[in-house]
Parts: structure tokens; sequence; C-alpha cells
């Protein structure tokens, strides 16, 4: 289970090496979640329709190792973009993958851009 | 500088730390604890809440930082060894020693662990610290392996072993509880109340064994059993001792400080032991000859300590001290206050004891019937803090006492109000906060809320068992003041429910970003977002799919997500009845799609075990096959449960299937503040459990008894009779108004018997509205009920034709992978997810 947690590791824009298009804008719904593949990992894409912004980090909740993330409401908790997981509502900033609940618990998180319609995550591998 | 060395970082170390830096006078001194376990200081009292998620975190008084924060050296996983009076030093078992001007013992307690043959083998527990916890979470999971229905004890009935008790048991294990004394609580409980308190912990399925001296614990290495006498043993795999606590006085004893005879450090009533440079507080403190294993007094005594080290010599422990305690078991009530065993000398009891209902409560008042002295609550303590407080404060009481105790339809009733107690009250006893603390700190201190008092004054966070009257302290002063005691959703909206289905209501407003832009501020989340989808459909009866992303996760999905991110599907199977063609189709669709499949508590099946992509088209068989959405995903109608009836039974009055089916189907689909479930019986029986429900209908002669605001679940509640005898077309009438009332008005996730809690006049108040129409809108209510049943559809069928809304059905955007992270594994003749590690 672990070894599935490792993969996940924030990356940040400056460290990009590979912007991976992952679909267009039109495919991913509005003020809501979607997941996406990339090789092995599994990553969680929010578009976040009102203050048109968008983020990505892992699918893999840490609490209990599901891939769950991408299915969870997204809003803000005073004025920080989150995300809360569908199983026990823990909740996520989406800008820097703490638990806005206050323990351990952290996502990676990746860059997004937004170029001619489409969309694409930053990979460092 | 003074140098202060803490030895011990427990509740009360803590709790010493906390007050003394409250001090302006604490910057004259430098304050080192040293903790001998590897973090630092956590809620014991809530302990148990570590079973539910493991989260050590979550329990901390303080984190780290904290210490750091407030200039205080926190030594962690570190013991001290010794202590040199002469020289007022300390040695730590690293061999590093320190200096101090005053030495402050806060070592706390351990679990005691009686001589008996064989408390050595593994498997057997103590239930202090979180590392004993995690001993027994590992080993329980070893034990279940081998043997899934694996049996464990707890030795020792008191407050903590029930507390072990019912750990064991939520870790799956089959519970047993083992009491050398003739009754459970004996410290705090007659033996009557104990005999209620054991039924009652029976029926929750705890297995009791009184009178029981444990000769010798049986087993090679691990457990096997627990031998009592010759023949009579006990077989359980696992064992946890609950038998009291020991001090932890060695370092008082090294160095000659005067101990009790029973152990305990001695200290008079400045908490100073025998070396007045030497303190001693909470449990290891022996004060009055007694050590009070409750955090209550520690925490005074903590107080005291600071007091007496920064100058404040008047600031003594007072002499009485409050044991009074209540059991924290949910769904348990036990409690006792003041003197509750008192001889006939001193005055006499009033009880009042329903062992059918495992109630009993006594009172002990005084002989001229004026003070009340003490007394046991068992099966509902709801009482237990204004009786508490009224014995506290002495304060008068109605001139027939039994008023106090008795239920209401008894002539029992409740006593004042909060706003009565005296400004001294101390409602808080934990961090000892006054009434009057409390009151002041909305009236002059500008706090503004139950947060802002919580904030404030620290009142409700050490047990927390004040917390009920501290909310009606803060909501009476609120209203006294004249300002408003506003219930909001969320930060995003400063409504309440009920504020905002009139708005969008009656501003027409069309989705929920819209809402947002109108009434609420920032970007929502996932508390406004349901509750908002929630009022939506209660006025248009839209269905999930039209605002797919504001629905909680399940009811986007249309099906209710499992501990492995699968999903379930449960068909509608109204009334529980479903013929051998329905049958054979589900088994069908179940083996083909390999689920899991189990009859539901609901009367109905659910197929476990599907992946996102594989739901719509198990749905279009389903619903080709002529089956709909069951919604059991949704805040929604769930099921009517009914019973055979008059169709097949002999006892039965009507046709109960009949009605539950017709019940079930007219509202079928409506969506509600919190989940709805109804009940129909053929007759007073009741093989239906409709009283269980949130609505119940009871055949008897001449029509049906309609009952109302049930439930079962964590706090479970029987439905309250609303009208009798009415026929089909006024049960349906009344269910109409009832229901429609009560999704207009009720919180979000308020189900309907807490609703009722809260309605002002309670049923009394609820006849009027639906049976007299008070309000003058039962026909308004009737229509727009009307107007949601005409507008049902199935919400799988409207997304499977919809090749827009299937979009949603997906694992990845980008590919048509599924996710290969899911693991499976057999479990009797069919498949279940891989354990969470
Ligand atoms: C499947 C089922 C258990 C079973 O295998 O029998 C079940 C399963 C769940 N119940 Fe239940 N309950 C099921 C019958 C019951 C019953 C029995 C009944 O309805 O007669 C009760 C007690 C009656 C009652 O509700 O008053 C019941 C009281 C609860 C509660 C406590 C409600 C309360 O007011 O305290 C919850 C928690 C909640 O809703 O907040 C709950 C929540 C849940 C959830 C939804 C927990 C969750 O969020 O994942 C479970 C998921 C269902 C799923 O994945 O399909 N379930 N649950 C039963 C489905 C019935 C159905 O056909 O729809
Ligand atoms: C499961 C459970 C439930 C409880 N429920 C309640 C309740 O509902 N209400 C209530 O009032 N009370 C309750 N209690 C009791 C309450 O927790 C104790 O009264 C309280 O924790 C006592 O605090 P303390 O600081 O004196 O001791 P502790 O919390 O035991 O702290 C003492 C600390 O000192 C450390 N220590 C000991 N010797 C040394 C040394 N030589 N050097 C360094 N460190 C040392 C220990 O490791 C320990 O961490 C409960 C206890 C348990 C275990
Ligand atoms: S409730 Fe009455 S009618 Fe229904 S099964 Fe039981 S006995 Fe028969
Ligand atoms: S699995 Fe995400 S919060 Fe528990």
């Amino acid at each position: 289970m672990q070894d599935i947690l490792k993969q996940y590791e924030t990356v940040s824009e400056t460290n990009v090496k590979t912007w991976f298009r992952v679909g267009e804008v039109n495919d991913f719904p509005q003020n809501s979640g979607a997941c996406i593949k990339y090789k092995t990992k599994q990553i969680a894409v929010y578009n976040f329709t009102r203050t048109d912004k968008w983020y990505a980090c892992q699918n893999l909740c840490p609490h209990k190792m599901e891939m769950v993330l991408s299915l969870g409401m997204i809003g803000d908790k005073e004025g920080i973009p989150k995300v809360a997981c569908p199983m026990h509502k823990k909740n996520f900033s989406l800008e820097d993958g703490s638990n806005l609940g206050g323990d351990d618990l952290k996502i990676a998180t990746y860059p997004v851009k937004i170029e001619n319609g489409n969309v694409y995550i930053g990979f460092s591998d | 500088m003074k140098k202060i060395i803490v030895v011990g970082n427990g509740m009360v170390g803590y709790k010493f730390c906390e007050k003394f830096v409250a001090q302006p006078e604490s910057k004259n001194f430098k304050v080192t604890v040293f903790g001998e376990e590897p973090r630092p200081a956590y809620d014991r009292v809530h302990l148990s809440e570590f079973f539910e998620n493991q989260d050590a975190k979550a329990l901390e008084m303080a984190p780290a930082e904290w210490y750091v924060d407030n200039g205080i050296e926190l030594v962690v996983g570190e013991r001290v060894s010794d202590i040199h009076r002469s020289t007022k030093t300390i040695t730590t078992a690293k061999d590093r020693e320190f200096s101090y001007d005053y030495l402050v013992l806060a070592t706390g307690s351990s679990a005691f662990v009686p001589p008996i043959k064989g408390v050595e083998k593994e498997g057997v527990f103590v239930y202090r610290t979180i590392e004993d916890l995690e001993g027994m979470l590992a080993y329980a999971d070893k034990i279940k392996k081998i043997n899934p229905n694996a049996k464990a004890a707890v030795l020792g009935g008191g407050l903590l072993g029930l507390e072990a008790g019912k750990a064991v048991m939520d870790m799956g294990l089959e519970p047993h509880i083992v009491e050398f004394a003739p009754k459970l609580m004996p410290r705090q409980l007659d033996s009557r109340s104990s005999q209620v308190l054991q039924l009652k912990l029976e029926s929750i399925g705890l297995n009791i064994h009184l009178s029981k001296a444990t000769n010798q614990i049986l087993g090679d290495k691990a457990i096997t059993g627990m031998e009592f006498g010759e023949d009579d043993v006990l077989n359980v795999e696992m064992l946890v001792i609950s038998a009291g606590i020991r001090p932890r006085d060695e370092l008082g004893k090294t160095c000659d400080l005067e101990m009790g005879v029973r152990g305990g450090i001695v200290v008079n009533n400045k908490m100073q032991t025998s070396d007045e440079s030497i303190y001693a507080i909470g449990e290891i403190a022996l004060y009055n000859q007694m050590i009070y294993g409750l955090v209550a007094p520690g925490y005074e005594m903590a107080s005291v300590a600071v007091d007496q080290i920064i100058g404040k010599a008047e600031t003594l422990m007072a002499s009485e001290i409050d044991m009074s305690t209540k059991l924290k078991l949910i769904g348990v009530d036990v409690a006792s206050f003041g003197e509750p065993f008192m001889p006939a000398s001193k005055g006499h009891s009033v009880i009042f004891e329903d062992k059918t209902k495992h109630l009993y409560k006594r009172i002990n008042v005084s002989h001229d019937g004026k003070s009340l002295l003490g007394g046991i609550l068992v099966g509902d303590a709801s009482d237990y803090n204004m009786l508490h407080q009224v014995y506290l404060n002495g304060m008068a009481i109605p001139e027939n006492s039994a008023e106090l105790i008795l239920p209401a339809s008894e002539g029992g009733k409740s006593f004042g109000s909060v706003m009565d107690l005296p400004d001294t009250a101390q409602v808080c006893s934990c961090e000892s906060i006054s009434k009057g603390a409390i009151c002041c700190s909305i009236t002059e201190n500008g706090s503004n809320n139950l947060n802002d008092v919580i904030a404030a004054t620290k009142a409700t966070t050490g047990c927390g068992g004040c917390k009920p009257m501290v909310v009606d302290l803060v909501n009476e002063t609120l209203k006294s003041l004249g300002k408003e005691v506003k219930e909001t959703l969320c930060e995003h909206f400063s409504f309440n429910r009920q504020e905002l289905y009139d708005l969008i209501k009656i501003n027409k407003v069309p989705d929920y970003e819209e809402a947002l832009n109108l009434f609420g501020e920032g970007h929502g989340c996932e508390v406004c977002k349901p509750a908002l989808a929630s009022i939506f459909s209660t006025i248009t009866m839209e269905t999930a799919n039209r605002q797919p992303t504001i629905q909680d996760t399940n009811d986007r999905f249309l099906a209710n997500i499992q501990r492995n991110g699968t999903y379930s599907v449960v068909p509608r199977v109204a009334g529980g009845e479903i013929t051998p063609d329905q049958l054979i189709t589900i088994g069908v669709v179940a083996k083909k799609y390999d689920l899991y499949t189990k009859i539901t508590g609901g009367q109905r099946i659910d197929l476990f075990g599907a992946q996102i992509h594989e739901l719509p088209l198990i749905w279009k068989e389903l619903i080709d096959a002529g089956f709909e959405s069951g919604h059991a995903y949704g805040k929604s109608l769930r099921t009517v449960k009914s019973c055979v009836g008059s169709t097949w039974c002999r006892y039965g009055m009507h046709e109960s299937v009949t009605f539950a089916i017709e019940i079930e189907n007219r509202y079928r689909g409506l969506r509600s503040p919190h989940k709805l479930k109804g009940g129909v019986s053929g007759c007073i029986r009741e093989c239906a459990e409709a009283r269980g429900k949130d609505f119940g209908l009871i055949a008897v002669d001449g029509g049906w008894n309609l009952y109302v605001c049930g439930n079962g679940g964590a706090t479970p509640k029987h439905a309250i009779l609303l009208a009798e005898r009415l026929d089909d077309e006024t049960v349906v009438k009344y269910l109409d108004r009832f229901l429609m009332y009560y999704i207009r008005t009720a919180g979000p996730l308020v189900r309907t018997a807490p609703w009722l809690d809260k309605l002002d006049g309670g049923i009394d108040y609820l006849k009027k509205v639906v049976i007299e129409d008070s309000l003058g809108i039962a026909e308004d209510l009737e229509l727009e009920m009307q107007g949601l049943v005409n507008k049902y559809e199935c919400e799988w069928k409207q997304a499977i034709e919809n090749p827009e809304m299937m979009k949603r059905f997906k694992h990845f955007v980008n590919s048509d992978d599924t996710d290969d992270n899911l693991v499976f594994v057999p479990m009797r003749e069919q498949k279940m997810p891989k354990a969470w590690s």
C-alpha cells in the first residue's frame, strides 16, 4: 500500500519536465473534479469554474488509501480552495495539499495549465 | 530566574503548564517538563476515541509547538529516575542531571494488575495509553484472522471496564465483563440500578459475569481462558485488565517523601508534599487520604500548585471534592452524583424504576425534604447536569421531590431553567468555569456564539459533559440580550436551512451557483452543496442528475460508495414484496457482474462491488426488467417496511403489504433533510417495526394508528402516536402534511425525531398543525406534496437514456482503463474488498 503512496510527490511549476495533455476543458465537469491517468499514477483534476482556476492532486486519499479524491466535493475553507474526501470528509487544501482539519496527512499537488482549450498537468518524470 | 521541573506530561502535568503560562508572573520562571511517554500529553479521558480513527494527533492536549511558543522545554520519551532533595536535582533514565527550585510531580497512575497466575501471557492488556490501544488493535486483528468469532474479556466492571468492554465489542470481538463484586460499577451504583444497567448492557451485546474471582489465566504462551473455580472456566482469546489504578509513586518512595500506607504521595491543601519545594498533583497526590481518579480534581490541584508557586498563597484546595460522574458509553446513560447510597440516618430516597425500559432513577433527599444530597441515574441521564447543579449549589427543590425524576407522563416536571442557577454555579468542572463566567463572556466580553464562548473560557474542552448546559446558557443569554440565536448553514451561507428554502422558492432561484451569488459568499463546500441540492429537489422534484456536482458523492453517482471506492446497487422493492421472476433477474445480473449480494435491513437486496463504469450497464438490465432506483444513496425516502398482514397472517387486521406498497410508491424519490423510512404492521405485534421509523402505521380495530418521528440508529426513538383509527385516505392526507412540514422546516441532516425534539410545543403542537390545521397551511402542504408526487421519475432511467448524463460514469477522463488498484478477497461463497491496512 505504502508503495502506491510513494509515487505521489508534489511537483511545482519550476520542476516540471513533462506537460502531459489530459483532454479538453469541456471534458471536465464545471466546479467539480474528475480523474486522469498518467503512467501508473491516478490524478484528480478540479475545474473551479467560478474562479477560473484549475488544480490537480493525487487521486489517492492518504487516510485509507482509496482512489477517491476526484469524486469529492470541492469548495473553499476561508478562501483556501479544497476538496472533501467522499469517504470520511477529510478536507485537503488544493494549494499546498495540507489537511485543513489539522492532522499530518498530506496529499501531493500538481500544476495545471490550460492552452488553446486543452488541459495539461505538469509532471517531473 | 527560578527553575521549575514538572515530572510527568499527562493531563494534569499539561494543565499545570497551561495554567502557569497564563499567569503574568510566569515570565520569571523557566519550566522544563519530562514525560516518559513518546508523545506530548494527550486526552486520556477520550482515549477510546482512538479506536475510531487511530488518530493520536487528534487527542493531543496541545501540539509540541505550543510548548515551544510558550517558552516551555518539553522532553518526551525520557523518564525521571531519581530525585536528590539535598542538592535539589533530578536525574533521568538517560543519566542526565537537572536542578530545580520547585519540583512538580504529576506522574499519574498506572493500571493496577492484580497478582493472578498467568497475567504475563500474550494477549493480556491494560487500558491506559495509546500504546496499549495499538497493542490491543493489532492483537485483535491477529486473533480474528484465526477465529472470526473470537472472544475477549475485561477484568473489572467499573466505569473504565465498561468503556473497555464496549471497545472490544467495537473491535468485533465477543465481549465479556468479569467483575469480582456482585454488581457493576460497585463504587457508583446501588444493587438495583446496577441490575438495570446490566440488563441494558446485555441488550446491546455485552456478556456480564458477576461475583467471579479469577484464579488463573489459562494458556501456554498466549491466553486461552480464565479460570474462576475448579470447573468454572471462560474461554477467551484476549483479556483487558481494568481493575483499578496504582499511583506511580516510585520517585516519592526513593527520596523519602511522606507516603500513604497504600501508596500515593501525601500532600497538604497547598499541594505541597512533605518537602515544601516539591509539589504533587493529579492521580499521584494523596489528598485527604484519597487518590482522585478523575480529571476535574486533578485540574483543580494544578491551579492550586500554580498559584502557590507564583506566590498567591491564599489559593487552597477545597476540603470537599465532588466525585460525581457520568459514563461516556454512547447509548448507555449512567450517572451518579453527590452521595449515591446514603444511609437512612441522613435522609430518605425516592426511587423510580422501569425495568422494561432499562430505566432507574434515585434521588437522596434530606430529612426536611429541602435539599438534594445525591442520586443515581441509569437509562436516562439527560437531567444529570441540572440535578448535579441543584446538588452542588444546594438549590431549593420542589415540595414533592419525586417530580424531579418522574417521566412527564406521570407528573414529572422539568426543573427550572439554567438561568435560575446562581452565578457561582460551577458548570464546567474540568476547567472550573462558573455560570457567571460563561454569561459574562457574552454580556461583557463580546462573545457572540458558542464557539466564541468556548474559545474565551475553555468551558466544555475537558470531558465535554457540560456541553448541553453550556449551549443552553449561551442561547438563553443571547436571547436575554435580544440577540438572535442564529443557526447558519456554513461559512458560505449565513442563513439556516428553512430561510434558504424560502429564499430559493420565493425568488425562483434556478440553481446552486445562482443561490451562492445571490445569498452566499465564497465557493461553497461539502456542507452547503448537498443541503441546497436537497432544497432544490424538494421544491421542484428535480433529480440528482440536473446538478450532479453539488450532490454528495453517493447521489452524484446514484449509488452508495463503498469502503474500497466501488459502489452498491439497490433496486426498489416496495414494501418488501418481490416476485420469483424479479428475484431471478437480480440473481442473474449479480452473477453476470460478479457482485456480492445481501438482504438488507430494509427488506430488499443490495448488490455490492460494482465499478463506476459498470453502474449504468447494471441499471440498464435492471430497468429493462422493470426495476427502478431504490434511492438507497439519497437523503430521501428509503423503504416502507411491511409485514405480511391480513393477506396471510392469522392475526392480521388489515392488508399491511398493500398499504406499504401504496405509500412507498407515493413518496419514492422524495428528497428530504435526512433519510425517511416508514413501516406498516398488520397488528399490534408490530412485526414491521413501524414504531422504529420516521412514520409508522399499525393496524387496529377500525383503521390505522399513525405514529411519527421514530428511528433506529445510534439514538433509537420510538415513534409517537399522532392519530388513531384512521382510514387509508386520512392516513395519506396526514402523512402529506406531516412530511411536507418536516421538509420545509427541519435543519440539514436532522431526522424527524430530533426535529420534533426541537419543535416548540412538541407533539401537541405537531398534532395541531397536522390534524387541526392551526397554521392554516394544510391544503398548501397537501397540494405541494401532490405536485412532487406527480413529478416523480426514476433518476437511473433518466441517466442511462441521456448520453450527456452518462459521461460521468467513467473512472478516467483520458482513458478507458478501469481502476487497477481494486483488490477483492474471497468471502464465504462470494467476495469482499481487501481490508484496510
Ligand atoms: C445496506 C444496509 C445494511 C444491510 O446490509 O442491511 C445499510 C447500510 C448503510 N447504512 Fe443503514 N443500512 C441499512 C438499513 C438500516 C436500518 C434498518 C431499517 O431501515 O429498518 C437502520 C435503522 C433504522 C433507521 O434508519 O432509523 C439503519 C440506520 C442507519 C443510520 C443511522 C440513522 C440514524 O438516524 O441514526 C445510518 C447513518 C446515517 O444515515 O447518518 C446509516 C447509514 C448507512 C450507510 C449509508 C453508511 C454509509 O454512509 O455508507 C450504509 C451504506 C449502504 C450501502 O452502501 O448500500 N444507516 N440502516 C441497510 C440498507 C437498507 C435498504 O434497503 O436501503
Ligand atoms: C480510558 C480512560 C478513560 C477515562 N475516563 C475518565 C472520565 O470520563 N472522566 C474523568 O474524570 N477521568 C477519566 N479517566 C481518568 C483520567 O484520565 C485521569 O484522571 C487523568 O489522566 C490523570 O492525569 P495525570 O496527569 O494525573 O496522570 P496521567 O494522565 O497518567 O499522566 C502521567 C504521566 O506521567 C508520566 N510519568 C510517570 N512517571 C514518570 C517519570 N518518572 N518520569 C517522566 N514521566 C513520568 C506517565 O507516563 C504519564 O504520561 C479515564 C482514564 C482512562 C485510562
Ligand atoms: S404484525 Fe400482525 S399481521 Fe403482521 S405478521 Fe405480525 S402478527 Fe401477523
Ligand atoms: S479515505 Fe479519505 S477521508 Fe478517509
